[in-house]
């Protein structure tokens, strides 16, 4: 088992790579933390429940609230469901994601980082699972310099089958959202689910153990770019976690004596407790740096503290780098509503609304049937033995709804044109044919569009589709027939 | 440069040492797992050069222990495409063709399998929308020489158009009129101004009626007499407004001086059935497909009776 709390270090003179330094993160109680508790409850509930939920949509479309139809390639969110070709409110919904994650660091910061993003989430979930088997930081610490022995084989073990658990559900909860999930569930446990579906929980879990159990912060150092595009976003006026040196330094361990002696002091007396509780392993007090994910239990933690000693809290501190300079120099600082409110979030928070308007107003205005008609291009056109010209089409008309639809598909324009569908013939051939469209589908004819006329060349028409039911609704399609030139 | 070495304060990371207008680089040292990673790729890259092809030798290069080529890849998913449309392949097989229209699932397969095959085969001379040329007949339109139900299709695609040693294949023989003799020029011009008004082409004039007597004479026998043709013999309607050839008319008097005598391979010797089968569903299905005739035998011409007539034709003149 390779645990990073045991990793081997090696001699000093090696430089080919930084060594780990292990982190035991301590366990802290706060404001923040009792947050960071209430989202992670929320998200992972959110996603271990969502593809559990049931949503009638009748006989011929599935009742999985929230279904990624892959294979029939249809997306289901409750009322709405989404066809490839409206692949465009997908994409929306990603760039109000883009944006909205734009908004919230430029207003509180790496928010996104302490607080909802997955490796954050289950980091903190598996470091508690940790705590909950090994006990706290010095237990930890003691148990991993301790020499092999039974019992603590029994308990790494334990640990590792539990985080080992918990990986498999969370890649066991993803590929719900893929396929109808109680006869997912049934046949994954019988063995008979597809192979992809055994080879994206195991992927999965391979990937929540290690990013989760054995890398933790490495991969918010290392791996994430996240952090690096964050350091380009923020600006002096977002929120940072903050160590307010001016108010903390100089440190003292022993203030008492400290004031006695007549030695000046600062708030901070180096008590440790802000960097044995970062899950990060660094220490806020040299200053903003990459590694902080702002989750904030240094604040939690230094808050006690000052409790403690009777001193106001926020030695260290959610602030922005102007409060900052400003409350160093002795001036009041700034209300926050005045930070949150500037032109930039302003800005952000239109675009990400507007967007999400757009998407609404379109979502509620969309037709769910429509039509489109595709020319045969060899040959452009056909002349029968009695001199009329045949253009042939190929005829799409979706139905979105859930339920089978008889629709006429007509012609405007060319009064004189017929047509018919195949199989079927010219002693047939009329202005408007009708068929039956299946549930949630898209029907496909060859059409045969006929004209005595010898002339223009070219000429315009449209197909026109017409729901016959009470719903309605209709489309069109414009296109062209030929004739030989100079006829 | 190198003596340019530092420890950066603010970080306490050792540069590299270079620095170009004041801009120098840290030199931060990768974590271990991440060193350990490149170490894995590299033992991953060097096994994989062991067991696919990759170095080039001086005439070749290495094969590689598994023996993969991208041949043999090639080769093992053509034969699974062709294992996984076996079925099919072999249901239309075992399907008369006549039947074949009865199983739409069947028949779409066999279209669309015939649509492949005509991309092959016939596009050379039909086009690849099977619209023909000069010469060449439009396989989309409603007009046939010799039928166009599925089952003549069929039964002309195997047996091909003027093919030597087939006792089935298509064969109209119509005299060289000009080139033998058979009528002087003048008759030719009157014959074609006929043939051009019967297919409403040009107005009355009185070359028709000199014409209209040519026409009775030496061409009802195969085209009949009011000039709708007989598909019994490939004789081609000259009322309608298809014209293989041409129906100006210079081209309708060379015609008639020259005669014209295209050719088909017989498809049924070269290919299997079933492709040939394929191709006849697809032909078929172009939009001028014919039903089958409801009477049982079908309208098959007898080739050599078609050419009898024509030899007597010719013999009579
Ligand atoms: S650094 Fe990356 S992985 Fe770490 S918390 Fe932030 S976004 Fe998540
Ligand atoms: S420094 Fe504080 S806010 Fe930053 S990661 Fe550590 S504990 Fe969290």
């Amino acid at each position: 088992m390779s645990h990073p709390n045991n990793v081997k270090e090696v001699e000093e003179d090696l430089h080919l790579y930084a060594k780990r330094k292990a982190v035991y993160p301590k366990a802290v109680d706060g404001w923040f933390r009792r947050l960071k508790w209430l989202i992670m409850v929320v998200t992972l509930t959110i996603y271990y429940v969502t593809p559990w939920l049931r949503w009638d949509r009748g006989a011929y479309a599935p009742d999985q609230a929230v279904l990624v139809d892959l294979a029939h390639r249809r997306f289901f969110m409750f009322s709405i469901e989404i066809w490839p070709h409206e692949f465009y409110y997908v994409a929306g919904l990603l760039i109000m994601a883009g944006i909205g994650l734009f908004l919230l660091t430029s207003a509180v910061g790496r928010a996104w980082c302490g607080y909802a993003c997955p490796q954050t989430v289950w980091t903190d979930l598996f470091v508690h699972v940790e705590r909950f088997i090994d006990g706290d930081r010095n237990a930890q610490i003691r148990l991993a310099n301790a020499p092999l022995s039974l019992s603590k084989i029994t308990r790494r073990l334990i640990k590792h089958g539990l985080w080992l658990m918990i990986a498999v559900m969370t890649g066991g909860a993803w590929i719900f959202y893929f396929a109808d999930a109680p006869s997912l569930l049934h046949d994954f446990v019988d063995g008979r689910a597809p192979f992809i579906a055994y080879a994206t929980v195991g992927v999965l879990t391979a990937t929540t153990y290690t990013f989760g159990g054995l890398m933790r912060e490495q991969v918010c150092i290392y791996m994430c770019p996240w952090p690096r595009i964050q350091t380009a976003m923020m600006d002096e006026k977002s929120l940072a976690v903050t160590y307010k040196d001016w108010r903390g330094e100089p440190r003292s361990r022993g203030m008492k004596k400290a004031l006695e002696e007549g030695v000046p002091t600062g708030d901070c007396i180096d008590c440790n407790q802000c960097v044995q509780v970062c899950p990060t392993g660094i220490d806020i007090r040299e200053g903003p740096q990459i590694g902080c994910i702002t989750c904030a239990l240094c604040i939690d933690a230094c808050d006690k503290v000052m409790h403690q000693l009777g001193k106001p809290r926020g030695l260290i501190d959610y602030i922005t780098l102007l409060d900052a300079e400003e409350e160093a120099m002795g001036h009041p600082r700034m209300p926050v509503r005045k930070r949150i409110f500037r032109p930039r979030t302003i800005i952000y928070f239109s675009i990400w609304g507007a967007i999400g308007l757009a998407m609404m107003f379109s979502l509620g205005n969309r037709t769910r049937i429509d039509i489109s008609a595709l020319k045969d291009r060899n040959p452009l056109f056909v002349k029968l033995s009695d001199g009329t010209v045949r253009n042939a089409f190929t005829i799409k008309v979706r139905n979105m709804e859930a339920r089978p639809r008889q629709v006429e598909i007509g012609l405007l324009g060319m009064d004189d044109a017929r047509m018919w569908a195949e199989p079927g013939d010219r002693d047939t051939a009329q202005r408007t044919i009708r068929l039956v469209v299946a549930p949630d589908s898209v029907s496909k004819d060859r059409i045969y569009v006929i004209s005595k006329a010898p002339e223009p060349a070219r000429e315009e028409f449209s197909f026109t589709v017409r729901a016959l039911d009470k719903q309605g609704g209709s489309d069109s399609d414009k296109v062209t027939f030929d004739r030989a030139e100079g006829q | 440069m190198a003596e340019k070495k530092r420890i950066d304060e603010p970080t306490g990371t050792e540069t590299v040492g270079h620095e170009w207008d004041g801009i120098e680089e840290l030199d931060t040292p990768m974590p271990r797992w991440w060193l350990f990673t490149f170490y894995a790729c590299i033992i991953w890259a060097i096994g994989y050069t062991v067991i696919y092809p990759a170095w080039p030798m001086i005439s070749d290069a290495t094969k590689g222990v598994s023996g993969w080529t991208s041949r043999g890849a090639l080769d093992a998913e053509m034969k699974a495409q062709a294992d996984r449309t076996a079925p099919i392949r072999n249901a239309i097989g075992a399907t008369p063709i006549e039947q074949l229209s009865n199983d739409p699932k069947l028949l779409q397969a066999a279209v669309e399998g015939g649509k492949a095959a005509f991309k092959v085969y016939c596009v050379q001379c039909h086009g690849s929308g099977a619209a023909g040329s000069k010469g060449y007949p439009n396989l989309n339109d409603d007009d046939w020489l010799w039928g166009g139900d599925i089952a003549t299709i069929h039964t002309t695609l195997v047996n091909g158009v003027r093919q030597p040693n087939n006792d089935l294949t298509r064969m109209s023989i119509m005299p060289a009129f000009g080139r033998d003799a058979i009528l002087q020029p003048g008759e030719i011009s009157d014959v074609a101004d006929y043939v051009r008004t019967v297919s409403h082409q040009q107005p009355v004039t009185g070359a028709r009626q000199r014409g209209a007597a040519v026409f009775a004479a030496n061409c009802a026998v195969c085209h009949g007499p009011d000039g709708k043709g007989m598909r019994a013999m490939g004789a081609p309607n000259l009322t309608d407004a298809i014209w293989l050839y041409g129906g100006d008319k210079a081209t309708i008097v060379q015609t008639v001086t020259n005669s014209r005598y295209g050719v088909m391979p017989a498809w049924g010797p070269r290919l299997d059935a079933v492709t040939v089968k394929m191709l006849a569903a697809y032909v078929h299905s172009l939009g001028g497909g014919e039903a089958l005739p409801t009477a049982t035998a079908p309208i098959d011409a007898n080739p050599a009776a078609a050419e009898n007539v024509q030899e007597a034709n010719v013999a009579s003149k």
